[in-house]
């Protein structure tokens, strides 16, 4: 039970690659299917769907991001891991905001995705607009990671 | 840096050199045919003289002969893969104006081309539908290849033959049982098996003449079906489809011989393709314009810097009259815009977001200074940078030829890797922190490392975030500033005062003011704090902001009540200011992104090459990790990084002073896939 501290840490930075990394590819898969159609019926789109494609697939890799800085801070890469418990909980909870919002803003970005799939196919010019509503979304996401960052550093210097 | 100044061109020529001058302004392409509405201008309505000429079914036409001739290349490319594709870097062959009317010439023979192609294509597709028809068929027969009669064979002078088949497998005895206990009193039959599977028994049942009746009413009682096929015998059939589809296959790999010996043609092809298009558009001003019996009149506009030339062009080689004027004030011309080499990279940036709007700034240069900071960044990394520059600066030497669009984005791509390298050193990152990771793990020194030149934002997050809205905040003052300019130079003085002044007052005023307080500044990370007088001060100009923009902001409105409340509305949008500037906290996390990811893959690589021992091998699998893994987050955060930086130009900074809305100028050019031709 000494060493819960750790767990619930670890836990954090699990959940935070986990369900990220879920939303990304629940994402990075929806839009995908509907790049493929495009291409089907114009292979010279190819490069732009791409990118549209993969648009949501920035907060998995955000969700690793934030894994990967918490797993250096807690030493499961080197160093020490004594981590008390409450600790350990706090790692947890700063994980939270890059994992759920990673997780949402991933699905509901990629429904953007496809919907700008379907503005580029009837109107190829129009890319550069439609890539901004997708970006729309992620902004969300990145402020959460940014929150989880912030978090992360700052509990390295918390005395508890 | 700013937008071409447009005149208005009318040309009047004889209609002899129509056509000549047509061409002629389609080579230059630096003329927008735009053809006033009757009544206006030069035209009156019902004019007895000058009248438009309907030519839709020429251009019909030559529709159709760019469709045929598209369809002949696709056959073509489909036969033999064309090496000459054009691609995004390779751009349009140019061709001289000797050589485009030698081939002009040639056009009938290569339109005979075209259709021959097209007729063996369609050959081709004949031959192989039927191929599979002809392999059913063949199918069908198999059951019965071993019976040598033919299908229909009746019987004999005392005999009746019954030939067909049984669903399902049915044994000998099974058919003998049947027909017994179904036709009791007759002499006997004899059953022969011819062939049997699960699906179907094909047999031959034999009787006398005289029984033939009851057997048949016994057969038909147990499903028994006559054969699908009929003619000759089953054996000679199948020999005569097979030589039929080998005659098909090589008829088919006949034609595609065919076909691939005229892929040597396929350049006569896309010239037909281009040749046609460009007659199409021709003809499509033609339609537009007022013809007399013997003259006609192109108006339209022309950027100022073109005009004299093309006037003076015009008029030596032809008998035609060009006038050059300046438009009206109250006309829409059409918007092109014009820059140095730096600024000029971003104007597809520009455009896709909007034409700027008649009289409208140029916001070029001050997106391009900010694109490339931007960019660099978010990506920061000196050697993700250098790569950028290097595959850039390659594209850019190795294809001249480049269309201008492609080029201008290469170069953007070339410039946002200046900027990418110049923050990767700023931030001390060069493909992560490899330079720390190698030198530990292979040279046991993990005393080297490549240090920042000013800090690492992974060691000093809040320091980073506070430059980042620094940045954020120096773009949109940036964006303020381009609507006091624009407002002053169309003199509404007061209007710049109200929407910019008094928000620069406040919103400055707001920062100055959090920065004497010492919670914001530890916040932040400040060692310096700004001594309290200052506080005053900030305050005194937050209120002339506040209170300007309150009494300010809804003065459209007469109604003093409502011109307060809009005004409080206004106010309001001082919310916007602070997501504007928590929109920049992205350069921190994106940045932290491409060098936390690289690290990850350095890690992962030097795990692995200590877990080996190290030596030649580790550092082999260490290079394969970091190959694959640096390409990756290269990819992925060039991307990132170019779509953010797309967002905060056209957000952030566009909403601030960019309405756009023009109409981008669209000459009379040659609108070509292949091939261009010059004079």
């Amino acid at each position: 039970m000494e060493n819960l501290g750790l767990f619930f840490a670890l836990l954090g930075a699990a959940l935070s690659a986990l369900v990220a990394g879920a939303g990304s590819a629940v994402g990075v898969g929806r839009a995908g299917q509907a790049a493929a159609g495009l291409v089907t019926d114009d292979p010279s789109q190819f490069s732009r769907a791409l990118i549209l494609q993969l648009l949501p697939g920035t907060q998995g890799i955000y969700g690793l991001l934030i894994a990967f800085i918490t797993l250096t801070q807690i030493g499961i890469m080197g160093g020490s891991s004594d981590i008390s418990l409450a600790k350990g909980l706090l790692y947890l909870a700063a994980c939270l905001p890059m994992a759920i919002v990673g997780y949402v803003s991933a699905s509901y970005q990629s429904k953007c995705s496809v919907a700008s799939i379907g503005l580029i196919a009837k109107r190829p010019d129009q890319f550069g607009r439609a890539m901004i509503f997708p970006a729309m979304v992620e902004t969300y996401a990145i402020l959460a990671l940014l929150v989880s960052i912030l978090s992360i550093f700052g509990i390295a210097n918390v005395n508890i | 840096m700013s937008v071409l100044p447009m005149k208005r061109v009318i040309i009047v020529g004889m209609k002899s050199d129509r056509k000549q001058i047509l061409e002629f302004l389609q080579r230059r392409g630096v003329l927008e045919v735009r053809t006033p509405k009757p009544g206006k201008a030069l035209i009156q309505e019902d004019d007895p003289v000058f009248q438009q000429i309907d030519m839709s079914s020429a251009k019909i036409t030559f529709d159709k002969n760019v469709n045929v001739a598209k369809q002949a290349l696709d056959v073509l490319n489909q036969a033999v893969p064309d090496p000459n594709a054009p691609s995004m870097f390779s751009g349009r062959k140019a061709i001289s104006l000797t050589d485009y009317e030698t081939k002009v010439k040639k056009r009938d023979t290569i339109m005979e081309l075209v259709y021959q192609i097209n007729s063996l294509a369609k050959r081709d597709a004949e031959i192989k539908a039927e191929i599979p028809r002809v392999e059913s068929q063949l199918e069908t027969l198999q059951p019965w290849l071993t019976y040598e009669l033919p299908l229909e064979f009746e019987g004999t002078k005392y005999t009746r033959v019954f030939i067909g088949t049984f669903p399902n497998e049915v044994p000998m005895e099974d058919i003998y049982s049947g027909i017994e206990s179904n036709a009791k009193d007759i002499t006997g039959v004899d059953v022969s098996i011819i062939s049997s599977s699960p699906e179907q028994t094909c047999v031959q049942i034999v009787a006398l003449k005289k029984d033939a009746a009851k057997v048949e009413e016994a057969l038909r009682h147990m499903s028994f079906a006559r054969p699908p096929i009929s003619g000759k015998a089953p054996g000679e059939q199948a020999k005569d489809l097979s030589n039929r589809l080998d005659a098909l296959n090589k008829k088919s790999a006949e034609i595609n011989e065919n076909i691939k010996l005229l892929t040597d043609k396929r350049e006569d092809v896309k010239f037909i393709i281009d040749y046609f298009k460009m007659r199409s558009d021709k003809y499509e001003v033609l339609s537009d314009l007022y013809q007399s019996p013997k003259t006609f009149i192109i108006t339209g506009f022309a950027p100022e810097r073109e005009t004299a030339s093309l006037a003076e062009l015009l008029e030596s080689r032809f008998d035609c009259i060009v006038e050059i004027k300046e438009p009206k004030p109250t006309t829409k011309t059409p918007v092109a815009l014009t820059n140095n080499g730096f600024a000029a990279p971003v104007e597809g940036v520009v455009e896709s977001y909007s034409i700027p709007g008649k009289g409208e700034f140029d916001p070029s240069l001050p997106v391009a200074c900010f694109y490339y900071i931007l960019f660099g960044l978010m990506l920061s990394d000196a050697a993700y940078g250098i790569i950028i520059v290097i595959a850039c600066a390659i594209i850019l030497s190795k294809c001249k030829n480049m269309e201008p669009g492609t080029r201008n984005t290469m170069k953007m791509f070339l410039f946002c890797g200046i900027g990418t390298t110049f923050w990767g050193f700023m931030f001390g990152s060069f493909f992560g922190d490899v330079v720390n990771v190698f030198a530990s793990t292979f040279l046991g020194r993990s005393d080297i490392a490549l240090p920042p030149i000013w800090f690492e934002p992974i060691d000093a997050p809040i320091k980073m975030l506070a430059f980042s809205f620094l940045i954020g905040l120096i773009h949109l003052f940036t964006g303020l500033g381009i609507k006091f300019y624009t407002l002053v130079k169309h003199g509404q003085i007061l209007d710049a005062i109200y929407d910019v002044v008094f928000w620069y007052f406040l919103v400055g005023g707001s920062v100055f003011f959090l920065l004497t307080m010492p919670m914001i500044t530890e916040m932040l990370g400040l060692s310096w704090i700004l001594p309290a007088p200052v506080a005053n001060v900030a305050l005194v100009f937050m209120v002339i902001g506040a209170v300007g923009i309150i009494l300010t902001g809804g003065r459209e409105s007469k109604n003093w009540f409502k011109r307060i409340l809009k005004g409080l509305y206004s106010f309001y949008g001082i919310t916007s200011y602070l997501s504007d500037v928590l929109s920049y906290s992205r350069l921190l996390a994106l940045g932290l992104a491409t060098s936390v990811i690289s690290t990850v893959f350095n890690k992962m690589g030097s795990m692995v090459a200590s877990g080996v021992g190290g030596g030649i091998i580790g550092f082999l699998l260490f290079l394969i990790i970091f190959v694959i893994g640096h390409a990756l987050n290269l990819a992925i955060n060039a991307l990132g990084a170019y779509v953010h930086t797309n967002r905060l130009q056209y957000v952030e900074f566009f909403g601030k002073f960019f309405d756009g809305g023009g109409k981008a100028f669209e000459p009379f050019k040659e609108n070509t896939t292949y091939y261009k031709v010059s004079e």
